[in-house]
């Protein structure tokens, strides 16, 4: 089956696409090389798609399309596999430590994403 | 003796189900047949769209066997009513068989409305009712690459979100000006309308399909809409609302409505007093066919009522709904679109969230109804204050903004009136679930539930039964239990429970089911994964963890199938059982680490790990490891790791029984075996205790007659001594009893709580372990033995698997749009002739990649 539902990421200069939405299993993330950097896009239960970074403010670790996704009261968070501080995937704050072991803020950059209808993959 | 009456059912659907159920609770006296047009029982067709989602039929179903055989209920699948002679009492079947009544009951529900559009019946066109018809979706789906659905209703943007979640490009065609006409008002449609095309699906409003053209090869190839759009598509869904099948009562001269529906009285009995018609079918005393589960749960129980003890009345039902469509919460409760004078309307309205929310209220501040789309975390206190007609006790404003506490007191379930109604599906009010907390000592959710039958129909309720449960418990000065996390008020034990019993396979059913709704989190998921993966090879599914929705539940280390450092690179551990190796198997290992430049170390458990793997190489490395013969060491899982072991009596000059033969035996057998936490065992082979067996969750010591089982030790922070349970057991009691201590540990101990402490808080300690599992004090000893017995049958090597699995193998990618490159940043020195990871200077801002 050819799929037709393409993930775009805008990560300043313009929309890429990524990947096909159906390359992401509903609840789990994946990590992708945009423009030299790595974002981690994830596809929560109800199809919503999500990008931020990838890199872990707390362990330097390039893990957090790893982590697992979830809800807190209501908010879609991905928490880092790593040391499990959880990160608002709409802002990319940290509200279990604001700030990272340097003292400046833990959070996550967020880039804006789109599903595009295309009929072909990239 | 007086002759038993006979029941005739005609529709085994959702609501000739609750009636069956209803009648027989009551205790009526009645030999019951069921004659059912379709060729399964009755099955929960609210949740048909799950079907999509990895929800089996077999968990749709609302029959159980049991059930049928304890009322000697005689059901006949896939024969149809075709006739009534209201004369003769009887009624023929398609395959020409004749049944006679003394009641009869119908419950044929209703048909979908495909509209006069030319070519709806090209193949490839489809209505969306049935479990036949979600299987014929699915099938044509595969070879589409989009969809249409005509009806932006309920069941229309349910559909498309199947189609969507299936890959397909979806397109929704509505007659009227916005989507969820008969719910939701204008500015309610333009907020669910934005959101449901940002996620791509291409929404044509006040339009209609005009006609359905077919390919080349005779099947739907495009549709064309009354405004000139031509759509290229595969497949379309017609979803135009629902007709009444009221053919039957209409060809034997009972009264029908001008649009359709028996007519019944409020005790849902037809023109003819031996009649009844309930449901989907029926047009009730307040002039109105009701098209939910709910009221039609109502009707059964009102006629099961009369049926029984002449009382029971359906008088209408209050129409409320929320649901999650296309990811989008949107809840429509009481009057939505009433206007004039005497309505007052609050609206809240932020069109960058596509939040919208409406309320309804009367001068003196009485709630009418009102509409939530995107956010209807309101819904729970509103509903039951609209229907309970009951004056508001906070300014409606606090309601609707975000961060004005609604679920909060005075507003929250405390501050609601007695008559609320909280489970619309059963009818159950508050009055009535405080009384079963505080009268009839339900002490927690899953008692009320039982008790009250709140909460058991589409499960909506869930959450705000919680709330009142708690609130109530806490009041009455009981210790609330303490759920698992924020969307499980259960524990791990039952949420073991409820799996084991219900058959539930899927997290997604659970969750939607048992918990709060929503996405799971950290807590959860790995919780539910560990549950399901200890109970799959009972359930009969398939027993890899990183099969279906599993995959999504594992943490990075059960779903890479190896340990994750802290580089973000991965150990890979083979076991090694008892750490027995061959020097061909050193060899080995050490030839896999020296080519994919690996650090090496030897373990505590009697094994060999190897570091710095990237999630590439993974599955490279165990290819070379499964050729070999290795299997998974289950390092990664909380799961048995090793059993340790001394060499015994065939080296040892003290050894008393063989240590490592025992030892091997027993990983293999327990090998893969899903748990609460990691669980470590060693055998020694005497009481010179070398294999240090009495640090471990289950020990075994030779004696001169046979074997000492000890358990609950561990080392770690808190190291503790594992205690005696029996002595001197010969070799089949041994293994039956650590059998038995694995599986019930399995099932009863909460989330990562190791053996010792599960052990400590158990009522009576280690007696009561050893009356439970030895002397079989519970009666559960076959049960645990049967577990057992089904794990080590479908063992099987997780790596093997993946390894012969291309869409398991696909997962091992750093990047999903670069598969192949390895994470660029995962980077190491050497340090003592190996590697280790390169230091990370923190904090690193996204660094521009090295090559
Ligand atoms: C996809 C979908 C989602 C839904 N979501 C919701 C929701 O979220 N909330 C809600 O409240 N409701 C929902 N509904 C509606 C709900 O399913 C119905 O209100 C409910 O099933 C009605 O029950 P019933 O028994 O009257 O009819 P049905 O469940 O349709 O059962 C009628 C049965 O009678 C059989 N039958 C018909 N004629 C004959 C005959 N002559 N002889 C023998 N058997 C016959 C039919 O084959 C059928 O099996 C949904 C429906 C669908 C299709
Ligand atoms: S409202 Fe449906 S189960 Fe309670």
């Amino acid at each position: 089956m050819t799929a037709p539902l393409t993930v775009e990421v805008d990560l300043g200069s313009g929309w890429t696409p990524v990947c096909r939405y159906d390359d992401l299993v509903p609840g789990r993330g994946a990590a992708a090389l945009v423009d030299g950097r790595q974002v981690a896009l994830f596809r929560d239960r109800a199809g919503t798609v999500y990008a931020v970074g990838n890199l872990d403010p707390f362990s330097g670790a390039h893990v957090i399309s790893r982590g697992l996704l979830g809800t807190r009261e209501g908010v879609p968070v991905v928490v880092s596999p790593m040391h499990k501080q959880a990160f608002d995937l709409r802002s990319g704050h940290c509200p279990d430590e604001p700030e990272g072991p340097d003292g400046t803020p833990a959070r996550l950059p967020v880039w804006p994403v789109r599903l595009t209808p295309a009929p072909s993959a990239p | 003796m007086a002759r038993t009456p006979h029941l005739l059912l005609v529709g085994h659907g959702m609501v000739g189900q609750h009636f069956l159920q209803t009648l027989t609770r009551r205790g009526g006296a009645h030999r019951i047949t069921v004659l059912a047009e379709e060729p399964r029982p009755a099955y929960d067709r609210v949740h048909l769209t799950s079907l999509f989602s990895g929800t089996t039929e077999r968990e749709l179903s609302l029959w159980e066997e049991e059930f049928g055989r304890q009322h000697g209920i005689d059901l006949r699948l896939g024969d149809p009513a075709t006739a009534i002679d209201r004369e003769a009492r009887t009624v023929t079947t398609r395959s020409g068989a004749v049944a006679g009544y003394d009641t009869l009951v119908l419950a044929t529900g209703s048909r979908p409305f495909v509209p006069p559009v030319e070519g709806r019946d090209t193949p490839g066109c489809f209505v969306y009712r049935t479990v036949e018809d979600v299987m014929a979706v699915r099938a044509r789906a595969r070879h589409a690459t989009a969809g249409v659905v005509v009806g932006g209703g309920l069941l229309g943007l349910e559909a498309a979100g199947a189609l969507h979640a299936m890959g397909l490009a979806t397109h929704v065609v509505e007659f009227a000006p916005r989507l969820m006409a008969a719910q939701v008002d204008d500015g309610g449609g333009s907020a669910l309308r934005r959101r449901v095309e940002q996620l791509g699906v291409v929404v044509h409003t006040g339009v209609a399909a005009r006609g359905v053209e077919a390919g080349e090869d005779g099947t739907v190839h495009r549709v064309t809409l009354t405004d000139g759009t031509v759509i290229d598509c595969g497949l379309v869904v017609f979803s135009a609302g629902v007709r009444p099948r009221d053919d039957l009562a209409r060809a034997c001269g009972l009264p029908v409505g001008e649009r359709g529906g028996v007519v019944v009285d409020k005790g849902c009995r037809t023109a003819d007093p031996a009649v009844y018609a309930i449901g989907e079918c029926a047009l009730t005393s307040d002039g109105k066919v009701h098209g939910l589960v709910a009221p039609g749960y109502s009707m059964a129980e009102a006629a099961a009522g009369r049926i029984t003890e002449e009382s029971g009345e359906f008088t209408g039902s209050y129409p409320a709904a929320s649901l999650k469509l296309l990811g989008v919460d949107v809840a429509g409760f009481g009057d939505a679109h009433a206007t004039g004078d005497d309505a007052l309307e609050v609206t809240y309205a932020d069109s960058r969230a596509d939040v919208y929310k409406k309320l309804l209220l009367t001068p003196d501040g009485r709630l009418l109804g009102g509409v939530l789309v995107g956010d209807t975390s309101a819904y729970d206190v509103l509903r039951p204050l609209a229907a309970a007609g009951a004056p508001l006790t906070s300014p409606p404003e606090a309601l609707l903004f975000p961060g004005g506490d609604a679920s909060g007191a005075p507003s929250g379930p405390a501050g609601l009136p007695d008559e609320a109604l909280i489970c619309s599906c059963h009818h159950v009010t508050k009055a009535t679930i405080c009384a079963a907390v505080s009268e009839q000592g339900c002490t927690d959710v899953r008692a009320v539930k039982r008790c009250t039958h709140a909460g058991t129909g589409c499960g909506s309720c869930t959450g705000l039964l919680t709330k009142l449960v708690e609130s109530t418990l806490s009041r009455s000065g009981v210790a609330v239990a303490t759920g698992l996390c924020e969307h499980f008020p259960q524990t791990r034990p039952e949420l073991y429970e409820i799996v084991r019993t219900h058959g539930v396979t899927t997290f997604s059913r659970l969750i939607d089911e048992h918990g709060n709704g929503g996405d799971g989190c950290e807590v959860c998921k790995p919780t539910v994964a560990s549950i399901l993966a200890s109970l799959n090879p009972r359930l009969g599914n398939s027993v890899h963890i990183l099969d279906g929705e599993q995959a999504a539940l594992q943490d990075t280390n059960d779903h890479f199938l190896a340990n994750l450092q802290r580089n973000g690179s991965y150990s890979v551990v083979p076991r090694i059982p008892a750490g027995e190796i061959t020097p061909e198997g050193l060899i080995t290992i050490g030839e896999i680490a020296r080519d994919f430049g690996l650090y090496t170390k030897i373990t505590g458990g009697q094994r060999i790990d190897m570091f710095g793997a990237t999630v590439d190489q993974l599955p490279h490395i165990w290819r070379r490891l499964v050729d070999a013969g290795f299997e998974s060491g289950h390092a990664y899982g909380k799961a048995l790791r090793t059993v340790k072991s001394c060499v015994g009596t065939d080296w040892c000059r003290f050894g008393v029984q063989d240590s490592v033969a025992l030892a091997i035996e027993l990983e293999l057998r327990y090998r893969g075996l899903r748990s609460p936490h990691k669980i470590k065992a060693a055998v020694s082979g005497c009481a010179r205790e070398c294999a240090e067996a009495r640090g471990k969750d289950f020990g075994v010591i030779a004696t001169s007659a046979g074997w000492n089982l000890y358990v609950g030790g561990n080392g770690g922070m808190t190291p503790r001594h594992a205690d005696l349970l029996i002595a001197d057991a010969d070799h089949d009691t041994l293994v039956r009893t650590i059998d038995r201590f694995l599986m019930f540990y399995i099932g009863t101990a909460d989330r990562l709580e190791r053996t010792a402490p599960w052990i400590e808080r158990m009522e009576g300690g280690l007696d009561h372990l050893r009356s439970v599992i030895v002397d079989d004090a519970l009666g559960i000893c076959a049960d645990l033995d049967a577990l057992m017995a089904r794990h080590v049958d479908t063992y099987e090597d997780e790596w093997r698997a993946t390894l012969e699995d291309p869409e398991r193998l696909r997962r091992f990618a750093s990047f999903v749009n670069a598969p192949g490159t390895p994470d660029p940043t995962v980077r190491f020195v050497t340090e003592r002739g190996q590697i280790r990871p390169a230091p990370v200077l923190l904090p690193v801002p996204e660094p521009a990649v090295a090559r």
